[in-house]
């Protein structure tokens, strides 16, 4: 069973179709990235699914089941649009907040601990929400959207206002999350964090699905026929080459379509060029989203 | 249910928590002490002078020779202004009149005195206005017709009813005083406990919360545990004044009349009082939570929302008016306004009674535009509680509320 399933959405606001017909999955034990420029359509979507605001036309299904106020306690969700309550203590957030979604205020205490103390935030758990920085309320905030174990969560430019160290934390803490079977869909437009976490992604530009499927089958799909070369020596002329980019510490060569990587490693292997780094080139998911988009734009 | 009343809960103890609604709570009785305790310290240091004051005239009608000790004033008689100037340079006396020789024709007197005065003492006047009576009148008629002409009207009024028996409820000043007080607590426990509901919706918009609570709970749940919460807390704050009430009454009526020891309270008007505060509550708190989603911050939607709460407190500015017209239409149609009605509905009660197909209908009106502003608060909420930065036009508002 998929943890969502969602089926030709549409939403507009006044003349603006701002979701336009998208359909995808996302399943159980994996990172589903959620990608596309600052206004595409991700926030919209992700409301959709969290049933805040609904779609004009389509349908969504949570964990099997169209969303009710019960099965929203099997969801954690983390906005990009994020605040809590200033006055409030940093333990008193937590509670009141975890209790929303069903736990008891023992319990919430319990495991809110535990995840401060992983966090190493228990020192700051009687300080007023004011008194916290703005990367430390974020990390209180993903404490509140994991505190209740949910089976799906989402989170919306989660890494926003973080330092690299508790950037390398929340993803350390979204693999655990994934290892324990649950689904994660993280939207953001930094490209680079979901090459790195991410199983699965659907691009969505201007509220079109433009890119959906397994990431490494999309870079596969995207690569240029190209090879990355790092060597000593004197480089010949190869066969099948039809041009070489030099970059700084290596250069690019590109292959005709009749040419495959191995038969140019061999030819460098027996020219006796020393070759410190050969690997096929594939495009970064940045390289990908600005051939695509701009296809969309041209 | 239950996270209704997780948020009930919530709102509930943030806002007795709050030191804003701490101070309003105590304020009122604190304030009603002091003006008491004032009231005290004035009348005390006003007492009437058990010491005689004199009082000099020239007579310059002649005649005027009798009745010249009035209460502890003693009038003394001078034969010419500069010698009644002397005296007074000398304080042999506090004033002195002149009666002049045209009096009889044109009534006017001229008072002399060193003091500097808004208006002549209510007491001084009263003297001099029996001794002139009197002097006048000496001889002509009798005493008692003389005592008559300085205090000629002791109206006492009987109200009957329709039957023609004697009515329970007499009316007059001792029966407006509750509904007058609790007129003015109700007109600012409304305009309290919606503006908590603005300023706790607003600041959850503000703060970025209501997408993390909406993840949750729905909007439905948000508002009624919301208005519910906050509204319990303007109810507690009501009762914490009402329980006040008799304490300080007797507290006034033991120096400032004993007419308000004999106050009574009928029940029908508990009844309604707690009915129109429920009512016009419920009204303010949902309108208020509609402004708090179409506002930016805080601070636009409590400009906005003062607009509302302009009505309730309305029925005061025409307070006179009220009083000398109390049957007039227009009371009518704005106790059946559903903004107005709670406080007025409850001045009129003290005024002149309100019948009761009016409150019938008022009560309907006012049931039917909660249940109507719910709806269109909902949608509001829905379209506009998410929506940052940007407040919405009128005319944007009027399409999606009619788009639905």
């Amino acid at each position: 069973m998929p943890a969502v399933e969602v089926n030709h959405i549409i939403k507009s606001y006044a003349d603006k179709v701002v979701v336009n017909d998208l359909a995808f999955s996302v399943n159980q034990g994996e990172i589903f990235g959620l990608i596309g420029p600052n206004g595409a359509g991700k926030t919209t979507t992700i409301r959709m699914l969290m049933d805040i605001i609904k779609p004009d036309s389509g349908d969504v299904t949570i964990l099997g089941e169209k969303l009710t106020e019960a099965s929203k306690n099997k969801l954690g969700y983390m906005p990009e649009e994020r605040g809590l309550y200033r006055k409030l203590s940093v333990i008193d957030s937590i509670i009141y907040l975890a209790s929303l979604k069903g736990m008891d205020r023992h319990e919430a205490e319990e495991k809110a601990d535990e995840l401060l103390n992983q966090t190493g935030m228990l020192a700051s758990k009687r300080r007023k929400i004011e008194e916290l920085s703005k990367g430390m309320g974020q990390i209180i905030q993903f404490i509140i959207t994991i505190i209740h174990d949910p089976e799906l969560v989402i989170l919306d430019e989660p890494f926003g206002s973080l330092d690299p160290v508790n950037i390398e934390l929340l993803k350390s803490m979204f693999l655990d999350l994934r290892n324990q079977g649950k689904a994660i869909i993280l939207s953001t437009h930094q490209m680079n964090q979901v090459e790195e976490l991410c199983d699965r992604i659907l691009m969505i530009d201007n509220g079109h699905s433009v890119l959906y499927g397994n990431l490494t089958e999309i870079k596969s799909r995207y690569r240029s026929h190209s090879v990355i070369l790092d060597f000593e020596g004197e480089l010949a002329q190869i066969q099948g080459v039809t041009l070489k980019r030099a970059h700084k510490g290596y250069v690019e060569l590109v292959l005709d379509r009749n040419t495959t990587p191995k038969q140019v490693l061999e030819q460098l292997v027996s020219s006796g060029v020393v070759v410190n780094r050969f690997e096929v080139a594939t495009p970064s998911l940045n390289e990908i989203f600005l051939e695509v988009a701009g296809k969309n734009y041209g | 249910m239950g996270k209704i009343l997780l948020i009930f809960r919530h709102e509930f103890l943030h806002t007795v928590k709050r030191t804003g609604f701490i101070i309003l709570t105590l304020a009122l009785p604190l304030l009603a002490l002091l003006a008491i305790g004032v009231f005290h310290l004035v009348s005390g240091i006003a007492k009437p002078p058990t010491e005689v004051t004199r009082i000099g005239y020239v007579d310059e009608v002649g005649g005027f020779d009798q009745f010249t000790t009035q209460e502890s004033i003693t009038l003394v008689r001078f034969d010419t202004p500069e010698a009644a100037t002397q005296s007074l340079i000398k304080k042999d006396i506090k004033e002195y009149l002149v009666i002049p020789s045209d009096f009889i024709s044109t009534g006017i007197i001229n008072r002399y005195t060193i003091q500097k005065e808004v208006t002549p003492p209510t007491a001084t006047t009263a003297v001099i206005k029996n001794f002139l009576s009197s002097n006048l009148l000496s001889g002509k008629v009798s005493a008692d017709t003389i005592a008559r002409v300085e205090a000629p009207l002791n109206l006492i009024t009987i109200t009957l009813t329709s039957t023609g028996a004697v009515a329970s409820e007499q009316g007059g000043l001792t029966n407006l005083i509750i509904p007058g007080i609790f007129s003015l607590l109700l007109a600012l426990s409304l305009s309290f406990s919606s503006a908590y509901v603005l300023q706790s919706l607003g600041e959850e918009k503000e703060n970025r919360l209501m997408e993390i609570l909406l993840s949750s709970v729905s909007t439905r749940q948000l508002t009624i545990g919301k208005v519910l919460g906050i509204g319990t807390a303007g109810l507690a704050q009501v009762v914490v004044w009402t329980i006040s009430i008799p304490f300080l009454l007797n507290l006034a009526s033991s120096s400032i009349g004993g007419f308000i020891s004999t106050i009574q309270l009928p029940t029908y008007f508990l009844v309604l009082g707690v009915a129109y505060f429920i009512l016009g509550y419920l009204l303010f708190a949902v309108l208020s939570a509609g402004v708090a989603a179409i506002s930016t911050t805080v601070r636009e939607g409590q400009g906005l929302a003062s607009i509302l709460t302009l009505f309730a407190a309305a029925p005061f500015w025409f307070f006179s008016l009220l009083l000398a017209f109390p049957n007039s239409p227009v009371w009518v149609v704005f106790s059946i306004f559903p903004f107005s009605a709670p406080v007025l509905v409850m001045l009129r009660l003290g005024v002149a009674g309100v019948p009761g197909w009016q409150l019938a209908v008022s009560i309907a009106v006012l049931v039917l535009s909660i249940v109507g502003g719910l709806l269109l608060v909902a949608k509001l909420l829905r379209t506009y509680i998410l929506m940052y930065g940007k407040r919405p036009s009128l005319g944007e508002i009027f399409r999606n509320l009619m788009i639905g």
